[in-house]
């Protein structure tokens, strides 16, 4: 158990770019990805704001060389084109040359199609093949099938906003435990009537731009993306001489045991995720150069997230922000994503701002950091939780 | 490795298999395309207060892991892992299609939560305060396996001594009624005991929960040792022997170390020959078993052949209900489950007596 | 006013799903929330639809939600002063 995972290949696509360096771009020089939403036809397209991705699905079928006609969610082709970055950075010319996995977080699925046809399915016969795609699986196994990977380990993991965080501490877990070799892990959503109408039920959607720890924040914008890492042993890195971004460091994973949609008022799971990664990693609090907050900008997650910060780190809490304020509220990707961000921030020693922040909340006295940093960072720590108490905590590092 | 014992069982099903102490002492045969689980009283279970906006995959998993806890004798568990295909996915229809209805109006939250994958586990765990480790696998026929291959991996590494492991899955009728539409389910009803000679293409689609307490310490109520779980995305007919033979070899054994093939076949006459594959060639002087003339077929029906396979270990009997060919085991000690859906998900359970 | 109370009750019953409770069971000051009826944010929140579908009363901020839904007098007393429909 004290194998390194390495982490040798990214990719990423969200409302603020469609590969990893526009996405890094965007985050250096302030550029958030909140809008009206364009592609979906809702009767909240006024009340609401999102982080959307700019290609339509009909573009992605291009870039991605799958026909018009072929029945493929966004969900799947978002995830294809992140995770073909990510291959492609690795190096991978030969995905079966060892023991390689897919392990992919989805909270929606197929349900950006599924719900356009519901009714229309017992008329005509034209979208028949959407049927199939509803269930979560079809994406991650779209994306096996995409990226050539055969008689493996494929699998999806469906912990509503920590999903992806979850796939990559499970791909991290195997391969520590010898199970796989390589495994590409991290998660895709799309944006549809169904994720955008139920967060509206719970009324956690803000009607403006996303101010995470703002005391006048005024909930979530929904967002979309897909982000994947690609994570190999330390003997895949010695055999194929790869070049390491950054490793697994640590990971916890905490159930909240409160409520079914809200965090407990103190942060209990969150503080056990964060004191279960640290214990993972090897590190203590003061290790941590900077958090990368799941800060989604409801009332209820950034008090409680906050209180569980100062829990664990006391009266020295690091540099800290949320990126939401630039991407939305990705869902299940929100771990991966922020994923891809901490080890850019690793790799090029930046923190960066937490933006639309202006008033400190009244309950404490935590500031995140709102402007872009440089700071030499050995360790990034990032939370994630979700619906169903569950909270996890993922530490990247430059060494393993 | 350190041992992965099998504590309890618990299960909600198509047959009367909610009370652990009865085996298939009666079968319910059906002549349907759709079977629903027989429905112990909830009320006896579950509090009305917290019933009231429980969905049916979340009343099947409290009962049904309830059991398992009971029969483990145990009030706490370090980690709950759920695997689920479709989640509850009647809340969801509903949510959408009210969606469509109202014009994304007047909607309510409950049918929302209910949708989201991990309410299962996310009750379960509020329910008995855990606040370990919680994970929902949502792939398809391997998201039972998938749970089973993440508890194993937690005890083996000390990550968690007791595990609360299940599957569940609902059946509900726009999903029945869009996949009878693409065939994936039969257009005509099927006598249970007829499945495998329908000769039609598609499933008869069941649901069930089925939960069990796996740890690194033998309880007296222990039912077996989980060996080994291995699932595959693909896998051809061609290659099935091979990698049977491989994954047996692993765990130093042969062929004629397994007393009893549990297979998966639901009568769909495209993709029973996978199992027919196995039957006639790797298989053919090996006593088997199917199941889902009994369960339906279902994202999680590994859960009802993993169900199986434990009772006949613990109560050392094979019901006739269930047997295959005419072979007669010579002992019930080492039991392989082997399933796929539409050639698809692959995966091979191996359990043994202790 | 009686009668909007009563027909508050049998629709938070039927909504809310509340199977064990009578209308007669809920008094017109028993709290709804917490010791009294036991009723919780989720419930809250399918109030609120209540209020929007079935008397046009919309509400932007769901802690506004609190003090109307102290009691079926206050439900009652927020409705007749504010109902569209």
């Amino acid at each position: 158990m004290c194998k390194g995972v390495a982490i040798t290949g990214m990719g990423a696509i969200s409302a603020i770019g469609n590969n990893v360096q526009e996405n890094y771009e965007a985050l250096v020089s302030g550029k958030l990805g909140i809008s009206r939403i364009s592609k979906i036809d809702t009767v909240h397209k006024n009340d609401i704001m999102v982080g959307e991705i700019g290609m339509t699905n009909a573009q992605l079928k291009e870039k991605l060389g799958i026909a018009e006609e072929t029945a493929v969610s966004r969900t799947a082709l978002l995830a294809m084109l992140a995770a073909e970055e990510a291959v492609l950075q690795a190096g991978i010319t030969d995905i079966n040359d060892c023991e390689t996995g897919l392990i992919s977080g989805t909270t929606v699925g197929g349900m950006d199609q599924s719900e356009k046809y519901y009714f229309e399915y017992f008329e005509t016969d034209e979208h028949w093949g959407h049927i199939n795609g509803l269930h979560a699986g079809d994406s991650t196994q779209k994306l096996a099938d995409h990226l050539g990977i055969s008689e493996s380990f494929v699998s999806t993991i469906s912990t509503a906003c920590s999903s992806a965080a979850n796939a990559i501490m499970l791909g991290a877990r195997m391969i520590k435990s010898g199970q796989l070799d390589r495994v590409i892990v991290g998660g895709t959503d799309s944006l549809c009537k169904f994720t955008i109408n139920g967060f509206k039920t719970l009324m956690i959607l803000s009607d403006t731009y996303n101010t995470p720890f703002d005391d006048n924040r005024k909930g979530l914008n929904l967002g979309e993306a897909a982000a994947y890492l690609v994570l190999e042993s330390d003997e895949i890195v010695k055999r194929d001489q790869k070049k390491v971004l950054g490793y697994v460091k640590g990971y916890g994973n905490a159930n909240d045991a409160f409520h079914q949609t809200a965090s407990s008022e103190n942060g209990d799971g969150a503080v056990l995720a964060m004191e279960k990664a640290l214990k993972v990693s090897g590190l203590t609090p003061s290790d941590i150069d900077y958090i990368n907050a799941h800060g989604t900008a409801t009332p209820n997650n950034d008090l409680s997230e906050g209180r569980s910060l100062l829990r664990i780190f006391g009266d020295k809490v690091p540099e800290f922000s949320s990126t939401k304020a630039f991407t939305g509220h990705t869902l299940a990707v929100a771990g991966g994503v922020e994923a891809v961000y901490s080890v850019l921030a690793l790799q090029n020693n930046v923190i960066y701002p937490n933006l639309n922040f202006t008033t400190p909340m009244k309950e404490f006295e935590l500031l995140p950091q709102t402007t872009v940093k440089q700071k030499e960072l050995h360790h990034v720590l990032s939370n994630s939780f979700g619906f169903g108490g569950n909270c996890s905590t993922l530490i990247f590092s430059k060494e393993a | 490795m350190k041992p992965v014992y099998i504590n309890s069982v618990g299960s909600v099903s198509a047959q009367k298999t909610f009370d652990n102490s009865e085996f298939l002492n009666e079968i319910t045969e059906y002549n349907a395309s759709t079977v629903p689980v027989i429905a112990p009283n909830y009320k006896e279970y579950i509090p009305p207060a917290a019933a009231r906006r429980m969905a049916r995959g979340i009343k099947m998993s409290t009962v049904s892991s309830k059991n398992a806890l009971t029969e483990a004798g145990i009030e706490n568990i370090d980690a709950i892992i759920v695997g689920t295909g479709l989640g509850c996915i009647g809340d969801s229809e509903r949510f959408v299609s009210d969606i469509i209805k109202n014009d994304e109006q007047f909607l309510t939250p409950t049918r929302f939560i209910q949708s989201s994958h991990n309410t299962v586990a996310g009750q379960i765990a509020l329910g008995l305060g855990c606040k370990g480790h919680n994970f929902t696998f949502v792939h398809s026929a391997v998201s039972f396996e998938s749970s089973l291959i993440d508890a194993k991996m937690m005890i083996e590494n000390d990550e968690a001594g007791t595990v609360l492991v299940g599957g569940v899955d609902e059946l509900v009728d726009h999903h029945v009624e869009t996949h009878r539409l693409i065939g994936h389910i039969k257009k005509e009803p099927v006598a249970s005991q007829e499945l495998l000679q329908s000769k039609t293409e598609g499933m008869v689609m069941g649901e069930g929960a089925h939960f069990f307490v796996l740890s690194n310490q033998k309880a007296p109520s222990c039912y077996a040792e989980l060996l080994a779980v291995k699932t595959f995305n693909t896998l051809s007919k061609e290659r099935l022997e091979e990698n049977v033979l491989a994954f047996l070899e692993r765990q130093q054994l042969g062929i004629d170390d397994i007393d009893l093939a549990i297979l998966g076949n639901n009568g769909d006459v495209n993709f029973d020959p996978y199992y027919d594959q196995l039957g006639t060639s790797l298989f053919k002087d090996t006593p088997q078993a199917y199941y889902k003339h009994l369960s339906g077929e279902f994202d999680t029906a590994t859960g009802f052949a993993f169900w199986l396979a434990n009772k006949i270990i613990k109560t050392q009997t094979l019901p006739e209900v269930v047997q295959l060919n005419a072979i007669v085991p010579a002992k019930l000690e080492t039991i392989l489950i082997y399933n796929q859906y539409r050639g698809e998900n692959h995966s091979l359970t191996l359990i043994r007596k202790c | 006013m009686s009668e909007l109370k009563q027909e508050l009750k049998e629709k938070i019953i039927e909504q809310l799903n509340l199977e064990d409770v009578s209308v007669d069971e809920i008094a017109n000051n028993d709290p709804l929330f917490g010791e009294g009826l036991g009723l919780d944010s989720i419930d809250a929140l399918e109030l609120i639809v209540m209020l929007d579908k079935d008397y046009g009363i919309k509400l932007a901020d769901p802690k506004e939600g609190r003090k109307i839904f102290e009691s079926i007098d206050t439900m009652a007393a927020y409705i007749a002063a504010n109902r569209s429909n």
